[in-house]
């Protein structure tokens, strides 16, 4: 087994404990099919083609990199995955075929778990996100927006007025949440048994 | 029958290699040897020995000392992969007055030890693979090679750098050689380049005195314009029949004036030599120093050919020397040897579409750079952009485009990091830009290669280690209006980075040449899934492949720099003047021969025999296999339907007992299944 | 008439109704029947996924064994929003391409008495049936009144070309066919180099710096390349650069007008429907003026009354000055 290794220059949290250098492989096993990670020749065409590097604290290659190297923390805290857009550019030209976009979701749910981290914008959006369908099946954009930016932006909320105005009155959106489907028992109780076996 | 009441009729002796510990460190030998000689004395083990290396002398020494003293009448040797040993250890047999064919030679490494990890599978693996080994060997013949005589000509097919190399080292000592061109001058990629690196000679100066040598020496026949069509025969004599297609063009009475080429009206892109960036004429040498010197009308083009009306080039030629009546010609020669030389085709940097090529003016490839640099291309060596005149005040080459990456090539064309440094020295000594290097790795590991490296970096070539995601026009920042924008992570420095520029330059990767495997498939050799021709031994026997008398040498093995084809060039033509000066080749007796009586004339054989050994009596219906040219590989013997093909070395009595001891069936008739199964 | 299977995805029936409209309107006359999954759900966008994986492609798949059950000897799955194009595509590649991770699913599916086979139903965008199935010729056929004078920009954005597990669309990068759709329509297709770039995704709610900068991108380049419209074929892109673009223009300080349309909302102008009934006038980014150009009157802007917005800090330098003339723009904001 290789030797704990130190990275000092920053971003590091310090030494990197011995069992986090299996924190490429847990990354690798909690993705959907191959991601082929492992596979990574750190060339930095994910970097390039990201249309969110500017707004990443690290770019798609160096959190590899940092995958590799076992640093969970700065991973988990780092605000890269939460703002990928998922426009599968690095995906498709990736040389090494890796399923980055995926990979991004996986950090995302292991970021959430690990509770150190993670942007909480990003996560909270979703989170409102998921609980509508959750409860309705369905989702409905103007509510949240509503909840989320009363949450979030409420500064900006003025600016955004005359659009919410221009999407009710002009695209016809209702204000009210949508009808649930027929099914939302049956859907809860999928969701309820995905979330067991995830859990496994 | 019980085991006792049978007396073995053969003595065996059964060697285990350590090889190191490549065999011993997976494989416990000792326990294998002692099993061998424990278990396998009903089947005639009368010895069973493990050595640390029975490739050495030593080890031959043993088998021979044992041999001489027990009376051996046949061995088995398990160690490497026949490939690399078996003539090692059946020459030992020889040298102790055995016939060669009664040793066997069982892989215990490849097949067993390189690919386990578990250690008691493996051992038991190497105990069935043995047992498998001794029960074929006693059904081993002694057999003779067969003796026939050399051709002393050579065929050479491809006139780059490689192949001239080739001709030109077969020639002078003495041995008449055809050189077939495809195109109508020899030269290859290396006449369209204007300077080489890591010397930065120019191309031309190196390169056009071995054309001339070629074109003058007597014992070169030049075929260019030709294409071989057909290979019958076998090594030491084949027959090649060539196509010379039709330059319309007396060359006995041309005398390479050039009246005709500047008279003909009929321009077109030349996307040949020229890589698409110049223009030449219906009639036309690709180039001033062609060798030979003779024009090709391209029928395709020609006004005279389309339209049926022009022949300017007719009434002007001082000596008469065009005939529109030329026809195609078919002629054939006979060989003793045959090396491919064939090259390479450029990666069509068109498929990778975040680049641009092809939609962005200002790309260009790395052979149109070439051609631009170059003092005899179309802009006079002006480093210019697509509009012809604006000097690019600043240049990014990009790296590895269409190589090492597995949406195109998976491999590494080995020459572009250096291309792409030699590039960089062009375009600052030319005009002076500012020059950008993309790379992920620079490779430079030849002699003197990473001295060049360092002398560009001098140069101030700035250097941003990224592969580079995208190259487009959509300016989003000041300063990129009417720029190239290459965007990139500078991994370096962990930060995405938008780099505008006038000039961008692709150095597209080396791929197998188009019609790689159709040729491969002509010459029965064979190509790697990427379509490189695959040589015999990747590091001992790089320039022969399986097919006996069939050499390759350049690119045609692979991506590699100039220096590196010569030299497999003038290795392919020393293992050729070594095999002629033996004037007679000994053939491996292991073949397959076809029963006439049972044969039904189904002709399944004759398509699937990859050397193309195998031909069809139409009068009495059936085939026949020719012992020189069958390589004894078996295929036949398994396809045939009526089970009329046997083979020396593969009898069904030697298959069928080999897979019996492999089962441990000779040891314990009772059990189908050995007693201890591997896991694996 | 063929079947198809059809999954509209929660935008279609909110901020989506011109997509609606028009995909009805234009589905008919080209013999596509599309047969809506009965009680669908929602596919969770791109926000299930980054919570959690097992549920999030549960929820996917729900839908994939409801269409099933419902196919009925139809196999195609169709979407118009590629977002829900692609996570049913991806949830079917993935049950199909790892056999444990589809067990997994179809166990969770089972808690609701649901099961799906991977690889039973060909899931497709609409613009690829439009192009692949229907084809050019059909649409041609249709075509009565030509878009002859619009200068349009084709926008296909990612989650069509890209990852296209099952290659339909002609390149990752630049593809041809929502081109040659225009085209047919006899619009002027620009060569819109922006094509499949992003169109900032969910970054407007969870970072609205980057979402507005991505829109710019795709905005400021439609205006340089003088294209009177912008032809998305997503409810999510249309709503990003329509919604947003005021916001957009607010923050950098710039003032483009580019409409954000819907493909089948040309093609249904070219077929001749009524504008009203193509859902034209709910763009926020008005199209009146872009469609007055070729003759079709849309519902007229309402004038919105802009946010006055108070300097701070030092003043901006001016924006950059372009060789073209705006010639739309200032009116809307007056
Ligand atoms: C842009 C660029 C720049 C380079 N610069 C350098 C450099 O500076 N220094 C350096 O060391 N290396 C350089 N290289 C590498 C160099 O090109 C190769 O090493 C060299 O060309 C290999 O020679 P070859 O004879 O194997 O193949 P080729 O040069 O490809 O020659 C093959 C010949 O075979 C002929 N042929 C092909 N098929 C048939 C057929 N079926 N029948 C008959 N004839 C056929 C072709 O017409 C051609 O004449 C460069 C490569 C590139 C792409
Ligand atoms: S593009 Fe692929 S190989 Fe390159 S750095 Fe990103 S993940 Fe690694
Ligand atoms: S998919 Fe995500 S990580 Fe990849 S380039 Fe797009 S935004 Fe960046
Ligand atoms: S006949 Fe053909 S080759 Fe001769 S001059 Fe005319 S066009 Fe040129
Ligand atoms: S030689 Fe250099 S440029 Fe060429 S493929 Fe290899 S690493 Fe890339």
């Amino acid at each position: 087994m290789t030797e704990p290794v130190i990275v000092s220059d920053p971003p590091s949290a310090g030494p990197v404990k011995h069992e986090d250098l299996k924190l490429l492989q847990e990354v690798i096993l909690r993705t959907p099919g191959d991601p082929g990670l492992e596979m990574c020749i750190q060339c930095g065409t994910c970097g390039g083609s990201c249309p969110s590097a500017s707004a990443m604290d690290h770019t798609p290659r160096a959190i590899f990199a940092m995958l590799r190297a076992g640093m969970r923390e700065d991973v988990m805290k780092s605000n890269t995955p939460w703002m990928c857009v998922s426009c599968y550019y690095c995906t498709v030209r990736c040389p090494q075929e890796i399923h980055i976009t995926d990979v991004m979701y996986t950090l995302k749910n292991m970021s959430l778990e690990s509770k150190v981290g993670g942007n909480s914008t990003a996560s909270d959006f979703s989170k409102t996100f998921i609980s509508l369908v959750e409860n309705y099946g369905r989702s409905f954009e103007i509510g949240l927006a509503g909840f989320h930016n009363v949450k979030h932006f409420i500064t900006r909320l003025p600016s955004m007025t005359p659009m919410a105005i221009g999407m009710l009155t002009k695209k016809g959106m209702s204000p009210f949440p949508p009808k649930r489907i027929k099914g939302m028992d049956q859907l809860k109780k999928i969701l309820k048994r995905a979330k067991e076996l995830e859990a496994v | 029958m019980s085991a006792e009441e049978k007396k073995p009729k053969e003595r065996v002796g059964v060697y285990v290699c350590h090889c190191g510990t490549n065999i011993a460190g997976v494989v416990n030998v000792g326990e294998v040897s002692k099993w061998a000689s424990d278990n396998l004395s009903d089947e005639g083990v009368v010895v069973a020995r493990d050595y640390k290396f029975m490739c050495s002398s030593l080890g031959q020494e043993l088998i021979q000392k044992d041999i001489k003293e027990q009376k051996l009448t046949r061995v088995v040797v398990a160690a490497c992969s026949p490939h690399l040993h078996e003539k090692t250890f059946r020459n030992a047999c020889k040298g102790a007055d055995l016939n060669p064919y009664l040793c066997e030679l069982v892989s215990i490494r490849e097949q067993d030890s390189w690919v386990h990890t578990d250690k008691i599978a493996a051992t038991e693996k190497a105990k069935a693979i043995i047992s498998g080994g001794v029960a074929r060997v006693i059904h081993h013949e002694p057999l003779e090679p067969l003796h026939v005589p050399i051709h002393p000509a050579t065929l050479i097919v491809g006139g780059g750098i490689a192949g001239i190399q080739a001709a030109l080292e077969i020639a002078d000592a003495g041995f008449p050689v055809y050189l077939v061109e495809r195109e109508p001058s020899i030269g290859g990629h290396m006449a369209q380049f204007d300077k080489t690196f890591p010397t930065l000679d120019c191309s031309a100066c190196i390169l056009t005195p071995k054309m001339v040598d070629v074109g003058n020496h007597k014992n070169i026949t030049m075929l260019t314009y030709s294409e071989v069509q057909k290979v019958d025969g076998y090594v030491g004599n084949f027959a090649v029949t060539i196509k010379k297609r039709a330059r319309y063009i007396k060359t006995e009475d041309c005398t390479g004036c050039g009246i005709c080429w500047e008279k003909c009206p009929k321009k077109v892109i030349d996307d040949h030599f020229e890589a698409g960036l110049g223009y030449r004429k219906a009639v036309y040498t690709p180039f001033p120093q062609a060798v030979p010197k003779y024009p090709v009308i391209d029928d395709i083009n020609c006004t005279y050919f389309v339209k049926g009306t022009c022949k300017a080039c007719e009434k002007f030629c001082p000596t008469n020397a065009i005939d529109f009546n030329q026809k195609d010609e078919i002629l054939t020669v006979e060989v003793g040897n045959i090396i491919l030389a064939t090259g390479w085709d450029l990666f069509d940097a068109r498929r990778v579409p975040n680049y641009g090529y092809g939609r962005l003016a200002n790309v260009f490839t790395n052979m149109e750079f070439e051609r631009l640099s170059n003092s005899a291309g179309p802009t006079g060596g002006n480093i210019v952009l697509r509009d012809g005149k604006t000097t690019p005040k600043s240049v990014g080459i990009v790296h590895c485009v269409g190589s090492r990456d597995k949406n195109y090539n998976n491999y590494c064309s080995a020459i572009c990091c250096m291309q792409s440094l030699k590039f960089a020295h062009l375009v600052h000594e030319k005009t002076g830009a500012t020059v950008y290097n993309f790379y992920i790795d620079i490779r430079t590991p030849a002699k003197a290669y990473d001295e060049f490296y360092q002398r560009i970096i001098e140069e101030g070539t700035l250097f941003v280690r990224g592969k580079v995601a995208e190259i487009t026009d959509a300016a989003r920042n000041p300063g990129e209006e009417g720029k190239l924008i290459v965007q990139v992570e500078d991994t370096l420095v962990g930060k995405q980075r938008r780099i505008p520029v006038d000039m961008v330059i692709l150095s597209a990767g080396l791929e197998p040449r188009y019609d790689s495997k159709a040729l491969a498939k002509t010459f029965g050799i064979s190509c790697s899934a990427d379509g490189w021709f695959i040589e015999r031994h990747p590091k001992l026997d790089p320039v022969a492949t399986m097919t006996e008398g069939v050499y390759i040498a350049g690119c045609v093995q692979g991506p590699k720099d100039i220096p590196a084809s010569v030299v497999q060039g003038a290795a392919a033509a020393a293992r050729i003047l070594g095999k002629i000066q033996q004037k007679e080749i000994a053939l491996e007796p292991v073949r397959a021969t076809i029963n006439e009586e049972q044969c039904s004339g189904c002709r399944i054989c004759n398509t699937l025999c990859p050397f193309n050994a195998i031909l069809f009596h139409e009068d009495r219906m059936v085939s026949e296999v020719n012992p020189a040219l069958c390589q004894g590989c078996g295929t036949c013997v398994a396809a045939c339907p009526a089970g009329a093909i046997a083979g020396t070395g593969f009898s069904n009595e030697q298959i069928l007992s080999q897979i019996d001891g492999l089962l441990l069936l000779n040891l314990n008739k009772k059990e189908a299944v050995p007693a201890v199964l591997p896991q694996v | 008439m063929t079947d198809y299977l059809y999954y509209p995805g929660c935008s279609m029936e909110s901020s989506a109704k011109a997509y609606e409209a028009s995909v009805e309107a234009v589905c008919g006359p080209l013999g596509i029947n599309l047969k809506e999954i009965d009680d669908w759900n929602c596919c969770g966008a791109t926000e299930y996924l980054s919570l959690d994986t097992t549920p999030a492609y549960s929820l996917i798949a729900r839908n994939l064994a409801l269409a099933e059950e419902q196919a009925n000897g139809t196999r195609t799955l169709l979407a118009a929003c590629s977002a829900c194009y692609l996570n049913l595509s991806k949830a079917d590649h993935y049950m199909h391409e790892d056999k444990a991770f589809g067990k997994k699913i179809n166990e969770a599916l089972a808690a609701g008495g649901l099961h799906y086979d991977p690889g039973q139903l060909v899931i497709r965008h609409l613009l690829d049936v439009m192009f692949n199935e229907v084809g050019l010729d059909k649409i041609k056929e249709k075509v009565v009144k030509p878009l002859t004078g619009l200068r349009v920009a084709s926008y296909i954005g990612c989650m069509v070309p890209r990852p296209d597990y099952n290659k339909h669309v002609s390149d990752t990068e630049h593809p041809y066919e929502l081109d040659d759709l225009l085209k047919a329509l006899g619009a002027e297709v620009i060569d819109f180099p922006l094509k499949t770039a992003c169109c900032g995704g969910h970054m407007t709610q969870i970072g609205p710096d980057t979402a507005f900068e991505l829109i710019r991108r795709l905005i400021s380049a439609a205006d340089e390349y003088k294209a009177d419209a912008l032809v998305a074929l997503c409810p999510m892109c249309q709503m990003n650069l329509d919604a947003f673009q005021g916001q957009m223009n607010g923050y950098f300080h710039t003032n483009y007008h580019i409409p954000i349309l819907f493909f089948t909302q040309l093609m249904g102008i070219a077929f001749g429907k009524n504008p009203e009934d193509l859902g034209f006038g709910s763009e926020l980014v008005s199209a009146h003026e872009a469609m007055k150009r070729i003759g079709i009157q849309t519902p007229e802007p309402v004038p919105a009354k802009p946010v006055a917005k108070k300097p701070t800090g030092l003043p901006m330098p001016p924006p950059r000055v372009r060789a073209v003339q705006q010639t739309t723009g200032n009116e809307e904001a007056s």
